[in-house]
């Protein structure tokens, strides 16, 4: 079960609106209890660094980033819990590609953005195999709610 | 050589949970190799069928990505730290119709 705030839904789907027709992506820094559940405390937009002619259905975030991203969530006392993309005209849902380019453990958000419109927000973990894609639980966690629970 | 591979948190269901791992090797190669020696379920996820390295993998000594330099055969010296770094990639299928995006969870 992952816990995404409304604010940093709505970042994720403005994200989206914003990189249309091309991909958006970035990084999930947040932390894991005893039970695994996770809270996403805070985004890290990260450069679509695919070739232009590429980005409307692919995106990669170079290690680079993903080191100094592990630095500074460990200088917050965070973690890399996974990361975010966008599906221009696509469902919200994780294609063959992301599979093959999956890790396991990590959370994996995904926001439909139709004609420029931001849509479904899902989230998945792929298996420990990698053999297949699964749909991580995200209740909907009001910035109120989640203010009470800290 | 003794090192210390940095274990990316995706990773270290395999390694007992552990962030780091010491291991012995005189370069990068033997380090990862005897990294998968300790840990074998980590092995699929760091090399493909062919036995190399699979191509997000990334291996940083100090701010230096190892493939810029010697790549597997930079030589370590006693007590370097490997930060061990995934590519993330991914993306949509080419070809579907605008109007089945949805049917996932709208937000509140």
């Amino acid at each position: 079960m992952i816990r995404l705030p409304r604010h940093l839904r709505l970042n994720i789907r403005a994200e989206g609106e914003a990189a249309y027709p091309d991909e958006c992506c970035g990084i999930l820094l947040g932390t894991v209890d005893a039970q695994d559940g996770r809270t996403v405390e805070e985004l890290r937009p990260v450069v679509n660094t695919r070739e232009s002619g590429e980005r409307y259905h692919r995106f990669r975030m170079e290690a680079d980033e993903i080191l100094l991203a592990e630095r500074f969530a460990q200088s917050r006392g965070l973690e890399i819990l996974g990361f975010y993309h966008s599906h221009p005209d696509r469902p919200a849902a994780p294609s063959d590609y992301d599979l093959e380019h999956a890790l396991p453990w990590y959370s994996y958000v995904i926001v439909a953005v139709a004609r420029g419109k931001a849509r479904a927000v899902s989230c998945w973990r792929a298996a420990d195999d990698r053999s297949r894609f699964i749909r991580e639980r995200m209740p909907a966690v009001s910035d109120d709610l989640k203010r009470k629970m800290l | 050589m003794s090192v210390t591979i940095l274990i990316p948190s995706a990773l270290r269901s395999f390694t007992d949970r552990q962030t780091s791992v010491r291991v012995e090797g005189k370069n990068v190669g033997e380090a990862v190799a005897a990294l998968a020696g300790l840990y074998p379920d980590i092995r699929r996820h760091l090399y493909d069928d062919a036995g190399e390295l699979r191509p997000f993998v990334n291996l940083y000594l100090g701010e230096t990505n190892v493939k810029n330099t010697g790549g597997t055969a930079t030589p370590l010296k006693d007590g370097d730290e490997l930060a061990l770094v995934p590519a993330i990639a991914g993306g949509s299928e080419p070809a579907l119709a605008p109007s089945v995006a949805g049917g996932g969870e709208r937000p509140a």
